[in-house]
């Protein structure tokens, strides 16, 4: 049978956001001093697993066709938070560690709740409520500080059998435990089937504001697993409204080069993730060659320049005219 | 009929739409085990009767009853919950998922929670086998399958919700040759299976070999139920023929401008799938019909004139030069001076919250303008003009255009073009769903506008219309001309049959019917 | 609501409540609000030197959403709005250090180099149909790398022209400072445009239905693409004025003005979705956006606190009037 073909097909964004992420990081540890050993790997790793996991986010709200500007910011607040709660014995640890994500959840639930039931714009609804989060996370660390409990965080940045980053297990499970059983759920199908053609998913029954909330809710949550490991790695909490944007903005370009449509329905967040790692290494290999790092930004918002008009080849192939404004 | 009770029934079933009647007292019997067509012109009520008994839209009054007990049905969901389901003209797949997933969305297996994607492709598979389409790979993406394979999956779907009543409405549109016959042959054994089937079409040789009973409808009302086979094609005709009403027409001069210099010409015009080599002539004070059954490619020639379609092959003329109009900008310039009347005039014609004011001065206001600001003194005089000209009702200039009545609306369509003073007007269906008085005051327009000079493309699902208001009507099948009708020869049998595509009495004018 | 009643009330109202939209006398009746609240606080709030400062410190936020306010009636969004405010003032600055030529150049380098980010977001928005909150995202990110590779991620250290700081800061008719009155003019400007020009009609017409203005033989793009330079020239004459008010640019200036501006139009009753708002709302969105920061820096509520209760009073605002209709 020729199923793989369509598998191939299905997956092209992600492979082609694969190809990309291996030739560029073959470029960088070439090129990098130390060479390809774990050492290079884990530090690598635990900078895109960050970037990945807001990726993640961003894919399922885009899924939907909206889009959540405020991913950065409950990254932001959820890193504060846990340098506040997530210290102590290994059961308040634990404790600190789910109201976390609990926060990212809520946070996500807002979310969704206001786009689907309040009926706002997702654009102007993220952009507030991303204002709010930022503000309790401001709210919540004034200035940089607070701790973490360091055990965990070194477990969880360093790496397993001295040679598999943690960072990237716990990745894994996170697409194994969240994204494969929502994408295959019928929740899932209805956030893609509401993406993808609003009317016709009405048409057939689908439970389409239930599919979208999961979506959005799934989101924070993500959201929150970066977060919570954005203490892992600085051990400390920081309401830095730059970097929050920056994840926000980054989050989107990684989607893109992740074969994630963002007029929605189409694309997974494997692929994001492959997006984001990509676009990390972007940064890295300016650093390999040696550029001023100052150039990292403007390449960046060239690369997510170029990526977002890529979309618009499609646009030639209209050819009536009207389809342009539906 | 049989003593039993049949397996559905709708009694006394009205639907109005503001102030037409699409529906008036109803009455249809569905028996199981047989294929049931349904007949009639365009707007004579057959899909406004599907949608009621799908579930989509709700009868102002009358009852339904499903095994002699009766029901309602509150979504389309409730309606394929009792046991019916309908293939609707505009499909309802969701482009960027699989052949697989479409087909159990409304209820895909469940394993663990989770979608069961073994169990959903074997439903799947077994669905498209049952359909006749075992060639679509499961798999695939709906959005990269050709309209007929999508139409094959649509079908696949609905028989996976294991329907008790399938209705089909055109449901053989896109599709070729060999899957209409493959399709037959399915819904022959689902007929065996002790379903019932509601079949429309608009392709008499289709009704001819499947159904077993007919109902003709007409102006919202079922006028005849027979036997297939009893009636000839042209006794058929006779009842979808045939209107309690007639419209005052305005006298057509008698030899219509035939001497008058062409103003458009089209020379094999082309495009995708949907225009077929279309040659014509309009000249100026002439009014050219388009016929043929809705969706035959009248819609996509206008908007081709009108400079909305790319990759267009052929050629359009202005008073005998070529031109290329690339967008509607280009086409009402001064050298062209084209103006069209769009098809919705919710969404194409009119910004519906802004005022009568701003939508009538919308098209012209490069006209109005000096230096780009708007002269609101002759804005406010050439409104005046097109006020009284068209005998717009408003309560005022100031309020929203979407206030006012349907055919109000439509004047202010009218209008809006005719403040430039176009040189050839298209017309897309101008007179749906608007009232009687109104219409005639359209027609009435159409001929003086003519008469004045201008070249009038006119398509129109009301054959009444084209009859009285044409001095050549032009009958589209599949996107191609199939008949030139002139003077007298437009008549409402001439219309029908060259737009089923069957020969009447008079023989076919081979325009471009070559492909 | 249906457009029926909506006519058909409106039609026995008096004109100038029938004109005023409500969304837009609720933000003036906040204002009232705010300042009653603000009275409470402290005495000096309505003595007229008080709100003269708060008039022209809102004139900044007033100049950078007349821009936003053109883009939103489109149904369109501009996010390049923090680096066209920074980029403005920054290329302002240093096109002073080039000599008498530069200084005399300043501003309008500046405004230049904003319509540069407008006329790429216009083309990404008109003629590639990329949507705009994405292609603005990616233009600002791009504006922003260009800034810091200029500055080399320092504070410029160009100061403003004396030009930009008398229309920051100078006072031309006594009582009344420069920003101010520059604001009236612009707001002028664009209540003229869109309630006399071809122009402001078609925007509207684009925003309430794009295909129907097409179809009207406007062309559209041309339209888009105009109102979007229109917004990055607007947001970067906005950075001059305000690094004419601090002396010199910053590298985060812009960041506090996106949030705002949105709010203040949307807030003064332009619908998100286009096609419907005055330019009365957007001045009293602004106003309201100001006076707020304001009281909440006069009730010293700490950054983290403003940027909660802006979020929640623009969602609370959305919530009431800004919906999109119930079903499709």
């Amino acid at each position: 049978m020729k199923d793989w073909r369509y598998w191939l097909a299905e997956q092209r964004g992600t492979l082609l956001a694969l190809g990309i992420f291996i030739v560029m990081f073959v470029i960088y540890t070439s090129n990098h001093p130390a060479g390809f050993t774990a050492n290079v790997v884990q530090t690598a790793a635990n900078k895109g697993v960050l970037l990945a996991f807001v990726a993640m986010a961003q894919t399922l709200v885009v899924i939907t066709s909206g889009i959540d500007l405020s991913v950065g910011m409950i990254f932001l607040l959820t890193n504060c938070l846990a340098s506040w709660l997530v210290v102590g014995t290994p059961m308040q640890t634990t404790l600190g560690v789910i109201a976390v994500l609990a926060a990212g959840l809520l946070c996500g639930a807002i979310n969704g709740a206001i786009v689907i039931y309040g009926r706002l714009q997702p654009i102007v609804a993220t952009i507030a409520t991303g204002a709010v989060y930022y503000g309790v996370g401001l709210l919540l660390r004034p200035f940089p500080g607070g701790s973490v409990n360091e055990d965990l965080a070194d477990a969880m940045t360093g790496r397993f059998f001295d040679l598999v980053p943690a960072s990237l297990v716990v990745l894994l499970a996170v697409v194994l435990l969240i994204w494969v059983p929502f994408s295959r759920s019928v929740l899932g199908r209805a956030a893609y089937a509401a993406g993808s053609s609003e009317t016709a998913a009405y048409m057939s029954g689908v439970p389409i504001r239930r599919g979208k909330f999961a979506a959005y809710t799934l989101a924070g949550l993500l959201a929150a697993i970066g977060g919570l490991f954005l203490t892992f790695f600085t051990y400390t909490g920081e309401a830095a409204y730059a970097s929050g944007n920056a994840y926000t903005l980054f989050s989107i370009a990684a989607v893109v080069l992740g074969g994630v449509s963002l007029f929605g329905g189409k694309g997974s967040a494997i692929g994001a993730i492959f997006g984001a790692l990509a676009f990390r290494t972007i940064g890295d290999l300016l650093f390999v060659f040696d550029f001023d790092p100052l150039w990292q930004p403007l390449f960046q918002g060239v690369i997510l320049l170029v990526a977002v008009s890529l979309g618009a080849f499609a646009l030639f192939r209209v050819r009536n005219r009207l389809e342009w404004f539906l | 009929m049989d003593g039993a009770a049949p397996l559905f029934r709708m009694e006394g079933i009205s639907k109005r739409y503001g102030g037409v009647r699409a529906l008036e007292k109803a009455e249809l019997t569905v028996e199981a085990g047989s294929i049931h067509a349904i007949l009639g012109e365009n707007g004579a009520g057959k899909s406004t009767l599907i949608k009621v008994m799908a579930g989509v839209v709700a009868p102002d009054e009358g009852r339904m009853m499903l095994d002699g007990r009766e029901v309602t049905f509150a979504s389309p969901g409730a309606a394929n919950k009792a046991g019916i389901v309908c293939i609707f003209q505009e499909l309802s797949l969701i482009p960027e998922l699989s052949v697989a997933d479409n087909i159990v969305i409304s209820d895909p297996p469940k394993r663990f929670g989770m979608i069961d994607r073994k169990a959903q492709r074997r439903i799947a598979e077994d669905a498209l086998a049952r359909a006749g389409a075992a060639d679509i790979h499961p798999l695939a993406l709906v959005k990269d399958l050709p309209l007929s394979r999508r139409q094959m999956v649509e079908i696949a779907k609905a028989l996976a919700r294991k329907p008790r009543i399938l209705i089909l409405d055109e449901a053989t549109s896109a599709l070729t040759a060999a899957d209409v016959s493959k399709i037959f042959a399915v819904l022959k054994r689902l007929r065996s299976e002790g379903l019932a089937l509601l079949y429309i079409s608009h392709r008499m040789n289709e009704i001819a070999e499947l159904a077993d009973h007919c109902t003709v409808f007409r102006n919202g009302r079922n006028v005849a139920s027979y036997k297939a086979g009893s009636k000839s094609d042209n006794e058929v005709v006779e009842l979808m023929i045939g209107r309690e009403y007639s419209h005052i027409f305005p006298p057509k001069p008698p030899a219509a401008a035939a001497n008058a210099a062409p103003r458009l010409e089209a020379r094999k015009l082309s495009w995708a799938d949907r225009l077929d080599n279309i040659s014509l002539t309009v000249r100026a004070g002439e009014v050219v019909g388009l016929g043929g059954l809705d969706g035959q490619g009248q819609r996509e020639l206008l908007l081709a004139f009108f400079g909305v379609l790319r990759g267009l092959s052929g050629e359009v003329l202005i008073d005998g030069k070529p031109v290329t109009i690339t967008s509607p900008a280009a086409a009402r310039e001064d050298g062209i001076g084209m103006a069209l009347i769009p098809e919705d005039r919710k969404t194409e014609g009119l910004m519906l919250p802004m005022t009568v004011r701003e939508n009538l001065s919308f098209a012209a206001l490069d006209r109005l303008s000096k230096g780009g600001i708007i002269d609101r003194a002759t804005e406010q005089r050439l409104i005046d003009d097109m006020v009284g000209l068209l005998a717009i009702k408003t309560a005022g200039l100031d309020i929203p255009v979407g206030a006012l009545s349907g055919g109000n609306q439509q004047k202010v369509v009218i209008a809006k073009w005719l403040m430039r003073q176009p040189r050839i007007i298209l017309l897309n269906d101008p007179t749906r769903g608007i009232d009687v008085g109104t219409k005639q005051e359209i027609y009435q327009l159409m001929r003086k506008l003519a008469d004045a000079g201008a070249a009038i493309l006119f398509y129109s699902t009301d054959y009444d219309e084209l009859i009285g208001c044409c001095d050549r009507v032009l009958v589209l099948y599949d996107g191609a001309v199939k008949r030139e009708l002139v003077g007298a020869e437009i008549t409402e049998r001439a219309l029908i049959s060259s737009a089923l595509n069957i020969h009447g009495e008079e023989s076919p004018v081979g325009l471009g019917a070559e492909a | 609501m249906s457009e029926t009643t909506l006519g058909g009330i409106a039609g026995r109202m008096p004109k100038f409540i029938r004109r005023a939209d409500p969304a837009v006398l609720t933000a003036f009746a906040c204002i009232v609000v705010l300042l009653l609240v603000g009275s409470l606080y402290s005495r000096s709030f309505l003595s007229p030197e008080y709100l003269l400062q708060q008039l022209k410190v809102a004139s900044f936020l007033g100049v950078i959403a007349t821009g936003m306010m053109l883009v939103i009636l489109l149904g369109q969004i501009d996010l390049s709005v923090p680096w066209s405010v920074a980029a403005g003032a920054m290329m302002a600055c240093a096109a002073a250090a080039y000599g008498p030529a530069g200084v005399v150049l300043a501003i309008p380098f500046g405004i230049f180099c904003g319509v540069l980010i407008g006329v790429v977001n216009g083309i990404g928005v008109a003629y590639l149909r990329i949507p705009s909150m994405i292609i603005t995202l990616a233009t600002n990110a791009v504006a922003q790398g260009l800034m810091v590779v200029y500055t080399g991620g320092f504070s410029p250290q160009d100061s403003a022209t004396g030009a930009m700081r008398y229309l920051a800061t100078g006072f031309t008719i006594p009582g009344v400072p420069n920003a101010v009155i520059i604001w009236a003019l612009i707001g002028a400007a664009m209540v003229f445009v869109l309630t006399r020009s071809g122009f402001g009609r078609a925007v509207y017409g684009i925003g309430n239905r794009e295909r129907a203005a097409y179809l009207s033989g406007i062309d559209t793009r041309r339209v888009v693409m105009i109102a979007f330079a229109v917004s990055g020239g607007l947001s970067a004459f906005g950075g001059v004025l305000l690094a004419g008010y601090a002396s010199k640019a910053a590298q985060s200036m812009g960041d506090a003005y996106l949030l705002p501006s949105i709010a203040a139009v949307v807030l003064g009753g332009t619908s998100i979705l286009g096609g419907r708002g005055s330019y009365l709302g957007t001045v009293a969105g602004v106003i309201l956006i100001t006076l707020l920061q304001s009281i909440l820096s006069v009730m010293q509520m700490p950054e983290a606190g403003r940027q909660i209760i802006y979020g929640v009073v623009i969602v609370a605002m959305l919530l009431l009037y800004g919906r999109a209709p119930a079903s499709r």
